[in-house]
Protein backbone atom coordinates (compact mmCIF):
# COMPACT_ATOMS: atom_id res chain seq x y z
CA UNK A 1 0.00 0.00 0.00
CA UNK A 2 1.51 3.30 -0.99
CA UNK A 3 1.60 6.46 1.09
CA UNK A 4 -1.33 8.13 -0.62
CA UNK A 5 -3.84 5.29 -0.34
CA UNK A 6 -2.84 4.83 3.29
CA UNK A 7 -3.69 8.45 3.90
CA UNK A 8 -7.04 8.04 2.16
CA UNK A 9 -7.80 5.00 4.29
CA UNK A 10 -6.81 6.81 7.52
CA UNK A 11 -9.07 9.66 6.51
CA UNK A 12 -12.00 7.31 5.87
CA UNK A 13 -11.55 5.62 9.23
CA UNK A 14 -11.37 9.01 10.95
CA UNK A 15 -14.48 10.30 9.25
CA UNK A 16 -16.30 7.05 9.95
CA UNK A 17 -15.52 7.15 13.66
CA UNK A 18 -16.57 10.80 13.91
CA UNK A 19 -19.85 10.04 12.16
CA UNK A 20 -20.52 7.11 14.46
CA UNK A 21 -19.87 9.26 17.53
CA UNK A 22 -22.15 11.98 16.17
CA UNK A 23 -24.94 9.49 15.42
CA UNK A 24 -24.62 8.05 18.92
CA UNK A 25 -25.01 11.50 20.51
CA UNK A 26 -27.80 12.53 18.20
CA UNK A 27 -29.63 9.25 18.70
CA UNK A 28 -29.63 9.70 22.47
CA UNK A 29 -31.01 13.21 22.08
CA UNK A 30 -33.72 12.16 19.63
CA UNK A 31 -34.63 9.23 21.84
CA UNK A 32 -35.14 11.55 24.82
CA UNK A 33 -37.20 13.97 22.75
CA UNK A 34 -39.28 11.14 21.29
CA UNK A 35 -39.98 9.64 24.72
CA UNK A 36 -41.00 13.03 26.06
CA UNK A 37 -43.35 13.70 23.16
CA UNK A 38 -44.74 10.15 23.19
CA UNK A 39 -45.56 10.22 26.90
CA UNK A 40 -46.15 13.89 27.46
CA UNK A 41 -47.95 15.23 24.43
CA UNK A 42 -51.34 13.78 25.40
CA UNK A 43 -51.13 15.63 28.74
CA UNK A 44 -50.81 19.03 27.06
CA UNK A 45 -54.45 20.07 26.93
CA UNK A 46 -56.48 23.03 28.14
CA UNK A 47 -56.71 21.68 31.71
CA UNK A 48 -52.94 21.29 31.83
CA UNK A 49 -52.49 25.06 31.65
CA UNK A 50 -55.60 26.21 33.53
CA UNK A 51 -55.99 23.84 36.49
CA UNK A 52 -53.75 23.42 39.48
CA UNK A 53 -51.97 20.28 40.64
CA UNK A 54 -54.51 17.68 41.83
CA UNK A 55 -54.69 16.32 45.35
CA UNK A 56 -53.70 12.68 45.83
CA UNK A 57 -56.39 10.42 44.50
CA UNK A 58 -58.43 13.07 42.72
CA UNK A 59 -59.01 13.03 38.99
CA UNK A 60 -57.56 15.28 36.26
CA UNK A 61 -55.82 18.48 37.21
CA UNK A 62 -53.12 20.58 35.56
CA UNK A 63 -49.87 22.35 36.26
CA UNK A 64 -50.96 26.01 36.26
CA UNK A 65 -49.51 26.75 39.71
CA UNK A 66 -46.22 25.06 38.83
CA UNK A 67 -45.91 26.84 35.48
CA UNK A 68 -46.63 30.26 36.97
CA UNK A 69 -44.33 29.52 39.92
CA UNK A 70 -41.51 28.48 37.64
CA UNK A 71 -41.93 31.57 35.47
CA UNK A 72 -41.89 33.81 38.56
CA UNK A 73 -38.86 32.18 40.15
CA UNK A 74 -36.92 32.14 36.89
CA UNK A 75 -38.03 35.70 36.09
CA UNK A 76 -36.81 37.07 39.42
CA UNK A 77 -33.59 35.10 39.02
CA UNK A 78 -32.96 36.64 35.59
CA UNK A 79 -33.73 40.13 36.86
CA UNK A 80 -31.19 39.69 39.66
CA UNK A 81 -28.42 37.80 37.93
CA UNK A 82 -28.36 39.78 34.68
CA UNK A 83 -27.17 43.11 36.11
CA UNK A 84 -24.95 41.52 38.75
CA UNK A 85 -23.38 39.13 36.24
CA UNK A 86 -22.82 41.78 33.56
CA UNK A 87 -21.30 44.29 35.97
CA UNK A 88 -18.99 41.68 37.46
CA UNK A 89 -18.00 40.54 33.96
CA UNK A 90 -17.23 44.12 32.94
CA UNK A 91 -15.15 44.55 36.06
CA UNK A 92 -13.12 41.42 35.34
CA UNK A 93 -12.50 42.22 31.67
CA UNK A 94 -12.05 45.97 31.77
CA UNK A 95 -10.92 47.02 35.22
CA UNK A 96 -9.67 44.07 37.24
CA UNK A 97 -6.94 43.01 34.87
CA UNK A 98 -4.36 40.95 36.68
CA UNK A 99 -5.11 42.22 40.16
CA UNK A 100 -5.38 39.76 43.02
CA UNK A 101 -9.01 40.63 43.61
CA UNK A 102 -9.88 39.90 39.98
CA UNK A 103 -7.92 36.65 40.06
CA UNK A 104 -9.75 35.59 43.21
CA UNK A 105 -13.13 36.50 41.68
CA UNK A 106 -12.32 34.50 38.56
CA UNK A 107 -11.29 31.50 40.65
CA UNK A 108 -14.44 31.57 42.75
CA UNK A 109 -16.61 32.05 39.65
CA UNK A 110 -15.02 29.01 38.05
CA UNK A 111 -15.70 26.94 41.15
CA UNK A 112 -19.30 28.14 41.22
CA UNK A 113 -19.69 27.21 37.54
CA UNK A 114 -19.00 23.59 38.32
CA UNK A 115 -20.41 23.43 41.84
CA UNK A 116 -23.04 20.68 42.18
CA UNK A 117 -26.43 22.38 42.30
CA UNK A 118 -27.48 20.34 45.33
CA UNK A 119 -24.67 21.98 47.29
CA UNK A 120 -25.96 25.41 46.26
CA UNK A 121 -29.46 24.35 47.37
CA UNK A 122 -28.23 23.14 50.72
CA UNK A 123 -26.26 26.36 51.22
CA UNK A 124 -29.29 28.55 50.56
CA UNK A 125 -31.38 26.25 52.76
CA UNK A 126 -29.02 26.86 55.67
CA UNK A 127 -28.62 30.55 54.85
CA UNK A 128 -32.13 31.68 53.96
CA UNK A 129 -34.66 28.97 54.69
CA UNK A 130 -33.69 27.99 58.21
CA UNK A 131 -33.05 31.56 59.31
CA UNK A 132 -35.94 33.31 57.55
CA UNK A 133 -38.75 31.11 58.67
CA UNK A 134 -39.34 28.61 55.97
CA UNK A 135 -39.38 27.70 52.33
CA UNK A 136 -40.13 30.51 49.89
CA UNK A 137 -40.00 31.57 46.27
CA UNK A 138 -37.38 34.16 47.17
CA UNK A 139 -35.09 31.46 48.51
CA UNK A 140 -35.61 29.53 45.28
CA UNK A 141 -34.64 32.56 43.21
CA UNK A 142 -31.60 33.13 45.41
CA UNK A 143 -30.40 29.57 44.88
CA UNK A 144 -30.94 29.77 41.12
CA UNK A 145 -29.18 33.16 40.99
CA UNK A 146 -26.08 31.62 42.54
CA UNK A 147 -26.07 29.18 39.63
CA UNK A 148 -26.88 31.73 36.91
CA UNK A 149 -24.58 34.58 37.94
CA UNK A 150 -21.29 32.76 37.31
CA UNK A 151 -22.48 31.81 33.81
CA UNK A 152 -23.30 35.43 32.98
CA UNK A 153 -20.05 36.70 34.54
CA UNK A 154 -17.89 34.36 32.52
CA UNK A 155 -19.66 34.87 29.19
CA UNK A 156 -19.61 38.65 29.62
CA UNK A 157 -15.91 38.61 30.47
CA UNK A 158 -14.99 36.27 27.63
CA UNK A 159 -17.02 38.28 25.14
CA UNK A 160 -15.40 41.55 26.23
CA UNK A 161 -11.96 40.01 25.92
CA UNK A 162 -12.77 39.35 22.25
CA UNK A 163 -13.22 43.07 21.57
CA UNK A 164 -10.26 44.09 19.41
CA UNK A 165 -7.78 46.27 21.25
CA UNK A 166 -8.03 48.75 18.39
CA UNK A 167 -11.68 49.52 19.19
CA UNK A 168 -10.91 50.06 22.85
CA UNK A 169 -7.96 52.30 21.96
CA UNK A 170 -10.10 54.29 19.51
CA UNK A 171 -12.65 55.01 22.23
CA UNK A 172 -9.92 56.15 24.61
CA UNK A 173 -8.41 58.23 21.81
CA UNK A 174 -11.37 60.63 21.70
CA UNK A 175 -10.76 61.34 25.37
CA UNK A 176 -13.44 59.11 26.87
CA UNK A 177 -13.09 58.07 30.51
CA UNK A 178 -12.82 54.36 31.17
CA UNK A 179 -16.39 53.80 32.35
CA UNK A 180 -17.77 55.44 29.20
CA UNK A 181 -15.53 53.29 27.04
CA UNK A 182 -16.84 50.14 28.71
CA UNK A 183 -20.49 51.12 28.90
CA UNK A 184 -20.95 52.87 25.55
CA UNK A 185 -18.43 51.18 23.26
CA UNK A 186 -17.06 47.79 24.26
CA UNK A 187 -20.16 46.37 25.96
CA UNK A 188 -22.52 47.33 23.06
CA UNK A 189 -19.97 45.84 20.66
CA UNK A 190 -20.53 42.41 22.21
CA UNK A 191 -24.22 42.83 23.04
CA UNK A 192 -25.27 39.75 21.08
CA UNK A 193 -22.76 37.54 22.86
CA UNK A 194 -23.74 38.80 26.29
CA UNK A 195 -27.45 38.32 25.57
CA UNK A 196 -26.68 34.81 24.39
CA UNK A 197 -24.90 34.15 27.67
CA UNK A 198 -27.91 35.34 29.64
CA UNK A 199 -30.28 33.18 27.60
CA UNK A 200 -28.08 30.13 28.13
CA UNK A 201 -27.99 30.85 31.87
CA UNK A 202 -31.80 31.02 31.89
CA UNK A 203 -31.99 27.78 29.95
CA UNK A 204 -29.69 26.20 32.49
CA UNK A 205 -31.71 27.23 35.56
CA UNK A 206 -35.12 26.46 34.02
CA UNK A 207 -34.58 22.76 34.59
CA UNK A 208 -32.65 22.90 37.86
CA UNK A 209 -34.39 20.75 40.49
CA UNK A 210 -32.07 20.16 43.40
CA UNK A 211 -31.73 23.81 44.51
CA UNK A 212 -35.51 24.25 44.48
CA UNK A 213 -36.17 21.12 46.57
CA UNK A 214 -34.46 22.82 49.50
CA UNK A 215 -35.73 26.32 48.94
CA UNK A 216 -38.98 26.96 47.09
CA UNK A 217 -40.12 23.46 47.95
CA UNK A 218 -43.54 23.08 46.36
CA UNK A 219 -47.07 24.32 46.73
CA UNK A 220 -50.14 22.38 45.79
CA UNK A 221 -52.11 25.60 45.38
CA UNK A 222 -51.85 28.56 43.09
CA UNK A 223 -49.74 31.32 44.64
CA UNK A 224 -47.85 34.34 43.43
CA UNK A 225 -46.57 35.20 46.89
CA UNK A 226 -42.79 34.86 46.65
CA UNK A 227 -42.43 34.73 50.43
CA UNK A 228 -44.35 31.46 50.58
CA UNK A 229 -43.44 28.00 49.30
CA UNK A 230 -44.03 28.01 45.59
CA UNK A 231 -44.99 25.37 43.07
CA UNK A 232 -42.54 24.88 40.24
CA UNK A 233 -42.17 22.50 37.32
CA UNK A 234 -38.98 20.61 38.22
CA UNK A 235 -40.06 19.70 41.74
CA UNK A 236 -43.58 18.77 40.59
CA UNK A 237 -42.08 16.51 37.95
CA UNK A 238 -39.84 14.95 40.58
CA UNK A 239 -42.77 14.24 42.93
CA UNK A 240 -45.38 13.26 40.36
CA UNK A 241 -43.23 11.01 38.20
CA UNK A 242 -42.60 8.63 41.10
CA UNK A 243 -46.16 8.64 42.38
CA UNK A 244 -48.59 5.71 42.04
CA UNK A 245 -51.32 7.88 40.46
CA UNK A 246 -51.69 7.65 36.68
CA UNK A 247 -52.89 11.25 36.24
CA UNK A 248 -49.85 12.50 38.25
CA UNK A 249 -47.43 10.50 36.13
CA UNK A 250 -49.04 11.81 32.97
CA UNK A 251 -48.79 15.40 34.26
CA UNK A 252 -45.11 14.82 35.09
CA UNK A 253 -44.45 13.75 31.48
CA UNK A 254 -46.32 16.81 30.25
CA UNK A 255 -44.27 19.07 32.52
CA UNK A 256 -41.04 17.46 31.38
CA UNK A 257 -42.00 18.02 27.76
CA UNK A 258 -42.90 21.63 28.50
CA UNK A 259 -39.54 22.31 30.17
CA UNK A 260 -37.70 20.62 27.33
CA UNK A 261 -39.56 22.76 24.80
CA UNK A 262 -38.83 25.92 26.77
CA UNK A 263 -35.12 25.16 26.99
CA UNK A 264 -35.06 24.24 23.32
CA UNK A 265 -36.76 27.51 22.38
CA UNK A 266 -34.34 29.58 24.46
CA UNK A 267 -31.36 27.79 22.94
CA UNK A 268 -32.60 28.25 19.39
CA UNK A 269 -33.33 31.91 20.12
CA UNK A 270 -29.80 32.37 21.50
CA UNK A 271 -28.29 30.78 18.41
CA UNK A 272 -30.35 32.79 15.95
CA UNK A 273 -29.61 36.02 17.81
CA UNK A 274 -25.89 35.32 18.03
CA UNK A 275 -25.58 34.31 14.38
CA UNK A 276 -27.52 37.33 13.13
CA UNK A 277 -25.49 39.77 15.18
CA UNK A 278 -22.06 38.31 14.52
CA UNK A 279 -22.56 38.19 10.76
CA UNK A 280 -23.25 41.92 10.61
CA UNK B 1 22.49 62.80 16.32
CA UNK B 2 24.61 65.88 16.70
CA UNK B 3 22.37 68.90 16.76
CA UNK B 4 18.67 69.33 17.34
CA UNK B 5 16.88 69.50 14.00
CA UNK B 6 15.15 72.81 13.57
CA UNK B 7 11.92 73.70 11.86
CA UNK B 8 11.44 77.20 10.60
CA UNK B 9 7.72 77.27 11.40
CA UNK B 10 6.01 77.81 14.71
CA UNK B 11 6.08 74.63 16.76
CA UNK B 12 3.16 73.10 18.63
CA UNK B 13 4.83 70.02 20.10
CA UNK B 14 8.39 69.70 21.30
CA UNK B 15 9.84 66.26 21.94
CA UNK B 16 12.95 66.22 24.13
CA UNK B 17 15.14 63.22 24.95
CA UNK B 18 12.24 60.84 24.72
CA UNK B 19 12.92 57.20 25.49
CA UNK B 20 10.30 54.50 25.60
CA UNK B 21 10.28 51.09 27.25
CA UNK B 22 8.18 48.00 26.69
CA UNK B 23 9.10 46.36 29.96
CA UNK B 24 12.85 46.01 29.65
CA UNK B 25 12.94 46.48 25.90
CA UNK B 26 13.84 49.96 24.79
CA UNK B 27 11.62 51.00 21.90
CA UNK B 28 12.79 54.60 21.55
CA UNK B 29 16.15 56.11 22.41
CA UNK B 30 16.58 59.81 23.12
CA UNK B 31 14.34 61.15 20.40
CA UNK B 32 14.18 64.94 20.08
CA UNK B 33 12.25 66.86 17.44
CA UNK B 34 9.69 69.61 16.95
CA UNK B 35 6.29 69.27 15.32
CA UNK B 36 5.40 72.36 13.30
CA UNK B 37 1.99 73.91 13.75
CA UNK B 38 -0.51 73.54 10.88
CA UNK B 39 1.88 71.34 8.94
CA UNK B 40 2.00 67.67 8.11
CA UNK B 41 4.87 65.76 9.68
CA UNK B 42 5.44 62.26 8.38
CA UNK B 43 7.24 59.46 10.21
CA UNK B 44 8.80 56.79 8.01
CA UNK B 45 11.04 53.83 8.62
CA UNK B 46 11.01 50.04 8.51
CA UNK B 47 8.65 48.00 10.69
CA UNK B 48 9.57 48.05 14.35
CA UNK B 49 11.60 51.26 14.08
CA UNK B 50 9.48 52.97 16.71
CA UNK B 51 7.46 55.40 14.61
CA UNK B 52 4.09 54.19 15.90
CA UNK B 53 5.50 54.04 19.40
CA UNK B 54 6.52 57.68 19.11
CA UNK B 55 3.08 58.68 17.87
CA UNK B 56 1.43 56.81 20.73
CA UNK B 57 3.39 58.73 23.34
CA UNK B 58 1.86 61.99 22.06
CA UNK B 59 -1.59 61.03 23.34
CA UNK B 60 -0.42 58.75 26.13
CA UNK B 61 -1.99 55.71 24.47
CA UNK B 62 0.65 53.57 26.12
CA UNK B 63 -0.99 54.31 29.48
CA UNK B 64 -3.51 51.58 28.72
CA UNK B 65 -0.83 48.95 29.01
CA UNK B 66 0.95 48.27 32.26
CA UNK B 67 4.65 47.74 31.70
CA UNK B 68 4.99 50.43 29.05
CA UNK B 69 6.56 53.71 30.08
CA UNK B 70 8.12 56.80 28.61
CA UNK B 71 10.96 58.99 29.85
CA UNK B 72 11.82 62.48 28.71
CA UNK B 73 9.55 65.30 27.67
CA UNK B 74 6.78 65.96 25.21
CA UNK B 75 6.01 69.66 25.59
CA UNK B 76 2.58 70.93 24.56
CA UNK B 77 1.77 74.55 25.41
CA UNK B 78 4.70 74.55 27.78
CA UNK B 79 3.53 71.52 29.75
CA UNK B 80 5.07 68.08 29.76
CA UNK B 81 2.41 65.64 28.53
CA UNK B 82 4.27 62.73 30.09
CA UNK B 83 3.80 64.22 33.53
CA UNK B 84 1.95 61.81 35.80
CA UNK B 85 -0.35 64.60 36.97
CA UNK B 86 -1.45 65.44 33.44
CA UNK B 87 -5.13 64.61 32.80
CA UNK B 88 -4.86 61.95 30.09
CA UNK B 89 -8.41 62.31 28.81
CA UNK B 90 -7.92 66.04 28.25
CA UNK B 91 -4.71 65.35 26.34
CA UNK B 92 -6.57 62.90 24.11
CA UNK B 93 -9.34 65.41 23.44
CA UNK B 94 -6.72 67.93 22.31
CA UNK B 95 -4.57 65.42 20.44
CA UNK B 96 -6.81 63.08 18.47
CA UNK B 97 -5.83 59.84 16.82
CA UNK B 98 -6.92 57.78 13.83
CA UNK B 99 -5.75 54.19 13.63
CA UNK B 100 -4.60 51.77 10.98
CA UNK B 101 -7.81 49.77 10.87
CA UNK B 102 -11.08 51.71 10.70
CA UNK B 103 -12.70 51.43 14.12
CA UNK B 104 -16.26 52.78 14.05
CA UNK B 105 -18.01 52.50 17.41
CA UNK B 106 -20.96 50.09 17.54
CA UNK B 107 -23.53 52.88 17.20
CA UNK B 108 -25.08 55.05 14.51
CA UNK B 109 -23.05 57.32 12.23
CA UNK B 110 -24.47 60.33 14.06
CA UNK B 111 -23.66 58.90 17.49
CA UNK B 112 -20.15 57.96 16.41
CA UNK B 113 -19.44 61.66 16.06
CA UNK B 114 -21.60 62.95 18.92
CA UNK B 115 -20.02 60.51 21.39
CA UNK B 116 -16.71 62.33 21.64
CA UNK B 117 -18.25 65.80 21.46
CA UNK B 118 -20.60 65.09 24.35
CA UNK B 119 -17.70 64.22 26.61
CA UNK B 120 -16.43 67.80 26.66
CA UNK B 121 -19.23 70.05 25.45
CA UNK B 122 -22.86 70.52 26.32
CA UNK B 123 -24.62 71.19 23.03
CA UNK B 124 -28.31 71.50 22.24
CA UNK B 125 -29.81 69.09 19.74
CA UNK B 126 -29.58 71.63 16.90
CA UNK B 127 -26.01 72.62 17.78
CA UNK B 128 -25.06 68.94 17.82
CA UNK B 129 -26.73 68.41 14.45
CA UNK B 130 -24.65 71.26 13.07
CA UNK B 131 -21.46 69.90 14.59
CA UNK B 132 -22.08 66.43 13.16
CA UNK B 133 -22.72 67.92 9.72
CA UNK B 134 -19.64 70.14 10.00
CA UNK B 135 -17.41 67.21 10.94
CA UNK B 136 -18.82 64.99 8.20
CA UNK B 137 -18.35 67.76 5.62
CA UNK B 138 -14.77 68.29 6.81
CA UNK B 139 -14.15 64.59 6.35
CA UNK B 140 -15.77 64.65 2.88
CA UNK B 141 -18.37 62.15 4.02
CA UNK B 142 -21.48 64.33 4.29
CA UNK B 143 -22.88 63.73 0.82
CA UNK B 144 -22.62 59.96 1.23
CA UNK B 145 -24.14 59.78 4.69
CA UNK B 146 -26.57 62.71 5.02
CA UNK B 147 -29.58 60.48 4.44
CA UNK B 148 -28.51 57.63 6.70
CA UNK B 149 -27.12 59.25 9.81
CA UNK B 150 -29.07 56.83 12.00
CA UNK B 151 -27.59 53.75 10.34
CA UNK B 152 -24.84 51.81 12.05
CA UNK B 153 -21.33 53.10 11.45
CA UNK B 154 -20.40 49.52 10.65
CA UNK B 155 -22.63 49.58 7.56
CA UNK B 156 -20.19 51.88 5.71
CA UNK B 157 -17.41 50.68 3.42
CA UNK B 158 -13.83 50.50 4.72
CA UNK B 159 -12.81 53.83 3.19
CA UNK B 160 -15.97 55.52 4.44
CA UNK B 161 -15.43 54.05 7.91
CA UNK B 162 -11.96 55.54 7.98
CA UNK B 163 -13.30 58.95 6.98
CA UNK B 164 -15.93 58.56 9.71
CA UNK B 165 -13.09 57.98 12.17
CA UNK B 166 -11.42 61.17 10.93
CA UNK B 167 -14.72 63.07 11.23
CA UNK B 168 -15.15 61.72 14.75
CA UNK B 169 -11.66 62.86 15.66
CA UNK B 170 -11.94 66.40 14.32
CA UNK B 171 -15.48 66.84 15.72
CA UNK B 172 -13.90 67.15 19.17
CA UNK B 173 -11.87 70.07 17.70
CA UNK B 174 -8.42 68.87 18.64
CA UNK B 175 -5.26 70.84 17.88
CA UNK B 176 -3.25 67.91 16.65
CA UNK B 177 -4.43 64.86 14.69
CA UNK B 178 -2.28 61.76 14.87
CA UNK B 179 -2.67 59.34 11.97
CA UNK B 180 -1.22 55.87 12.50
CA UNK B 181 -0.95 54.34 9.01
CA UNK B 182 -4.46 55.52 8.18
CA UNK B 183 -4.49 54.17 4.63
CA UNK B 184 -2.65 50.86 4.93
CA UNK B 185 -5.92 48.91 5.10
CA UNK B 186 -7.56 50.82 2.24
CA UNK B 187 -7.72 50.49 -1.54
CA UNK B 188 -5.95 53.08 -3.75
CA UNK B 189 -9.11 55.12 -4.41
CA UNK B 190 -9.98 55.45 -0.73
CA UNK B 191 -6.33 56.21 -0.04
CA UNK B 192 -6.39 59.06 -2.54
CA UNK B 193 -9.47 60.48 -0.85
CA UNK B 194 -7.87 60.37 2.57
CA UNK B 195 -4.69 62.01 1.26
CA UNK B 196 -6.73 64.78 -0.29
CA UNK B 197 -8.46 65.19 3.03
CA UNK B 198 -5.18 65.44 4.94
CA UNK B 199 -4.12 68.18 2.59
CA UNK B 200 -7.28 70.16 3.34
CA UNK B 201 -7.21 69.54 7.07
CA UNK B 202 -3.72 70.86 7.63
CA UNK B 203 -4.81 74.50 7.46
CA UNK B 204 -6.77 73.98 10.68
CA UNK B 205 -4.92 71.16 12.36
CA UNK B 206 -1.43 69.98 12.92
CA UNK B 207 -1.04 66.51 11.50
CA UNK B 208 1.45 63.81 12.42
CA UNK B 209 1.26 60.73 10.25
CA UNK B 210 3.01 57.38 10.38
CA UNK B 211 3.19 55.70 7.02
CA UNK B 212 4.84 52.73 5.38
CA UNK B 213 4.33 54.30 2.01
CA UNK B 214 7.22 56.59 1.12
CA UNK B 215 5.46 58.06 -1.89
CA UNK B 216 2.65 58.99 0.44
CA UNK B 217 5.03 60.72 2.83
CA UNK B 218 6.60 62.59 -0.08
CA UNK B 219 3.19 63.58 -1.47
CA UNK B 220 1.49 64.88 1.63
CA UNK B 221 4.01 65.94 4.24
CA UNK B 222 5.91 69.16 4.90
CA UNK B 223 8.37 67.55 7.26
CA UNK B 224 9.67 64.01 7.33
CA UNK B 225 11.31 62.07 10.13
CA UNK B 226 13.19 58.90 9.27
CA UNK B 227 13.52 56.46 12.14
CA UNK B 228 15.49 53.28 12.53
CA UNK B 229 15.65 50.85 15.49
CA UNK B 230 14.23 53.32 17.96
CA UNK B 231 16.32 56.27 16.91
CA UNK B 232 15.54 59.36 14.92
CA UNK B 233 18.04 59.19 12.07
CA UNK B 234 17.04 62.19 10.03
CA UNK B 235 14.49 64.95 10.30
CA UNK B 236 13.88 67.90 8.03
CA UNK B 237 11.77 69.42 5.31
CA UNK B 238 10.27 66.67 3.21
CA UNK B 239 11.70 67.90 -0.08
CA UNK B 240 15.17 67.99 1.46
CA UNK B 241 14.95 64.60 3.12
CA UNK B 242 13.75 62.96 -0.07
CA UNK B 243 15.91 64.87 -2.53
CA UNK B 244 19.21 65.17 -0.73
CA UNK B 245 19.19 63.20 2.50
CA UNK B 246 22.09 63.88 4.83
CA UNK B 247 22.42 60.32 6.14
CA UNK B 248 23.40 57.29 4.11
CA UNK B 249 20.81 55.15 5.96
CA UNK B 250 18.00 57.50 4.94
CA UNK B 251 19.10 57.43 1.33
CA UNK B 252 19.31 53.64 1.38
CA UNK B 253 15.82 53.37 2.81
CA UNK B 254 14.06 55.83 0.53
CA UNK B 255 15.73 54.44 -2.55
CA UNK B 256 14.52 50.99 -1.54
CA UNK B 257 17.86 49.41 -0.77
CA UNK B 258 16.61 48.08 2.55
CA UNK B 259 13.54 48.12 4.75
Amino acid sequence: MNLYSRRVLTNRIGVGLSMAAMLFGLLALLWILWTLIYNGFSALNWDFFTRDTPAPGSEGGGLRNAIVGSLLIVGVTSAVSTPVGILAGVYLAEFGGRSRFAAATRFVTDIMLSAPSIVVGLFVYALAVVTCGGFSGWAGSLALSLIAIPVVVRTTENMLLLVPGSLREAAFAVGAPHWQVSLKVTLPAVKAGVVTGILLAIARITGETAPLLFTALNNQFFSIDMSQPMGNLPVVIFQFAMSPYDNWVSLAWGGALLIALMVLTINVLARVLFRKRSSE
Amino acid sequence: MSDLPQTVDENILAVRDLSFYYGDFRGLSNVSLDIAKSKVTAFIGPSGCGKSTLLRTFNRMYDLYPGQRAEGQVLFHGRNLLDRKQDVNLVRAKIGMVFQKPTPFPMSIYENIAFGVRLYERLSKSEMDLRVEWALRKAALWEETRNKLQQSGLSLSGGQQQRLCIARTIAVKPEIVLLDEPTSALDPLSTAKIEELINELKSDYTIAIVTHNMQQAARISDYTAFMYVGELIEFGRTNEVFVKPRCQQTEDYITGRFG
